[in-house]
């Protein structure tokens, strides 16, 4: 039993390995896929649409680590993306630093939020930390809009080039950028990979399934769940710095609940506790939102009547009904529905004892 | 002083309209433990309702007003009701993906909001006395203020007297206290769960009419900047209890108005800030039960 649990796991490291590597050299190749991409592979705004499918990828990973792994059910991650786009965008602005230590001390700032604000918010468990959580980030909301001399307000923040290395700057270079979000993925992906493997992210799991027990044994949750909430908030921040980097600057919608509730419904649509559900589901979020958009605005749908043609023509429409389909009818998302395939039952036998342990 | 007077009048209609959101919400969540984050949707939807009556009526008559918020009040209550009925119900008891299907509710019903009457914000018509001031104490108070503090005070005894001197009352209030005790007494707490959320959907949508009034405009964001406030009032207030959110809503509301017009326009940060607090002198909330 033992080896053929080792042999899968080797499997899925090959498979992801060869992910990588195919994903890597992708820009080198010339890929049509008519209806999904935007044109050939190695076109600079088809890599642009990939890259921010790999950066919502790691953003949704960054999210699991939260939600999926500690269950701390978050609605303000997006102010530690926002704190990674707009604190960079901002050091590089106001200050003479070059790249890597304006990035350090951006990474440093987010540290230190997400200490204080997460020791703030686990204080309190469950519906009340989702609220809390809200409430942080919608500050970060208001300051973003309130300060338009440091941040741009309404109009957002455009990236200062100046410090910024002539290989990550303009369109002919946005390969470069792609290859940065795909080694941030792999980088997100070994760290969250990691942490579920180490002690406290046992630790973590174990809190997750029962918080009372994990006290009996001694331990003390609050810890892990705050490094847990660190750990995942540098992530997304450091998605935040690459996504300010591959868009040219960020807009005060990095900020909002939306946004975060955004990353939810990706998370969900993966899969919750999937680490690749979630890498699936952001980069079919990405392609989706943006084949939806597209669909939007085509000839197709504005010739239809009113009735069919409102609630098309708006992509968040769309998705929010497939988002509550999904959840009322396919449990465990993209990745729950993989593994029911491939082993032609409703549920596996561990996972149908695990749900019976939680009953 | 007249300052004063009117930042205290106007933080209590604020207080007055986070409440009507905020009720629906603690008492959804003291019977369910759901957060139901399409609120902010029931209250969009009934502003929505009240400017179509209103827009066909002519919006200058009282009785066009008395008319759209009732309308207002019965669309928030059947979109509510039909919620908790299709959606909710069948997730029984499954906490977080009752959550999730109230958060894609509410990406769709904006999305489809905008959809139809499009995403400016549409300017409402009222009667005129509204628009006026009334003068206490030196300060002049438009009349707005009064309207929605009165509407918060007569849905808050209404709710007060309806958990208090109905059957359907009674049975909410043990459910908040021990569901399953109820449950096992042989009541079917599920018929309360609708009315529940029937309550909860028309104060929304009463809500929605007056902050349409107080706000001058409709938009599809009404509700959800209403929703943050909304939730922070609630856990201030203590998840689940009445009286804790309308202590909360009127603190909320006051702190914030004073807050704009003292510190340089900083009150939604102060409110955040309050929340803070509040979580590390008392993380249950003013009122809020032991977890």
């Amino acid at each position: 039993m033992k080896s053929l649990t080792n042999l899968s796991q080797r499997t899925w490291w090959i498979v992801g390995g060869a992910f990588v590597v195919f994903a890597a050299i992708l820009p080198l190749l010339n890929i049509s896929i008519p209806g999904v991409l935007p044109g050939a592979t190695y076109t600079p705004g088809t890599l642009q649409l990939l890259a921010l499918a790999l950066l919502f990828a790691s953003l949704a990973l960054s999210y699991h680590l939260l939600f999926g792994t500690a269950g701390m059910l978050s609605f303000g991650h997006a102010l530690y993306f926002a704190l990674g786009a707009y604190g960079l965008g901002i050091v590089l602005q106001q200050t003479e630093l070059s790249l890597i230590p304006a990035l350090g001390l951006t990474l440093a700032i987010v540290i230190a939020a997400a200490y204080l604000l997460g020791s703030l918010s686990l204080r309190v468990t469950g519906i009340s930390f989702a609220m809390v959580t809200l409430a942080f980030a919608q500050a970060g909301n208001v300051l973003v809009r309130r300060n338009p001399a440091i941040t741009g307000g309404e109009e957002g923040l455009r990236l200062d080039t100046e410090h910024v290395p002539d290989f990550f700057i303009g369109v002919v270079n946005t390969r470069n950028l792609y290859w940065l979000a795909l080694a941030l993925l792999v980088i997100v992906f070994v760290v969250v990979a990691s942490f579920e493997h180490s002690r406290a992210g046992h630790a973590v799991t174990a809190t997750r399934e029962n918080e009372l027990r994990v006290r009996v044994l001694g331990l003390r949750p609050f810890g892990v769940k705050l490094m847990a909430f660190v750990i995942a908030s540098v992530l997304a921040s450091l998605v935040g710095m690459v996504h300010l980097l591959l868009q040219s600057g960020t807009t005060p919608r990095a900020t909002s609940a939306d946004f975060t509730l955004t990353i939810l419904v990706i998370v969900v649509l993966g899969g919750v506790g999937s680490r690749w559900g979630a890498i699936v589901g952001g980069i079919i979020y990405t392609l989706l939102d943006q084949r939806l958009t597209a669909l939007a605005g085509s000839e197709a749908i504005a010739d239809l009547p009113a009735v069919l043609r409102i609630p098309l023509s708006e992509p968040l429409f769309i998705l929010g009904t497939l988002f509550i389909l999904v959840v009322l009818f396919l449990p465990g998302g993209i990745a729950g529905a993989a593994r029911r395939l491939s082993t032609g039952t409703r549920a596996t036998p561990l996972a149908r004892k695990q749900l019976e342990e939680a009953e | 002083m007249s300052t004063i007077v009117l930042l205290l009048i106007t933080g209590l209609g604020l207080g007055a309209l986070y409440f009507l959101v905020a009720s629906g919400l603690s008492l959804i969540y003291g019977l369910m433990g759901v957060l139901n984050f399409a609120h902010g949707s029931f209250l969009t939807l009934g502003a929505f309702a009240g400017w179509e009556l209103a827009r066909r009526m002519g919006g200058e008559s009282w009785g066009t007003l008395i008319a759209s918020l009732l309308l207002g009040m019965v669309v928030g209550a059947l979109v509510a009701a039909a919620t908790e009925f299709l959606l909710i119900r069948r997730l029984y008891n499954r906490h977080i993906e009752q959550v999730l299907v109230t958060v894609g509710l509410a990406l769709a019903t904006v999305a489809l909001f905008d959809g139809i009457w499009g995403t400016d914000p549409i300017y409402v018509t009222a009667p005129p006395w509204l628009s006026h001031t009334t003068e206490i104490l030196g300060a002049r108070v438009p009349n707005d203020r009064f309207l929605l503090i009165g509407a918060a005070v007569l849905v808050l005894l209404g709710i007060v007297a309806f958990l208090r001197y109905t059957r359907f009352g009674l049975v909410i209030r043990a459910g908040v206290e021990n569901r399953s005790m109820v449950t096992a007494l042989g009541i079917d707490v599920r018929k309360a769960f609708t009315v529940v959320f029937a309550i909860g959907g028309a104060a929304a949508g009463l809500g929605g009419v007056l902050a349409s009034h107080y706000f001058g405009y409709v938009s599809p964001q009404l509700g959800g900047s209403l929703l943050i406030f909304a939730f922070i009032v609630t856990v201030i207030g203590g998840l689940g209890s009445l009286a804790g959110a309308a202590i909360a809503s009127v603190a909320v509301a006051i702190l914030q108005q004073f807050a704009n017009y003292f510190l340089g326009g900083t009150g939604d940060l102060m409110v955040v800030l309050l929340l803070a607090v509040v979580l590390l002198v008392r993380p249950t909330g003013i009122l809020g039960k032991k977890a």
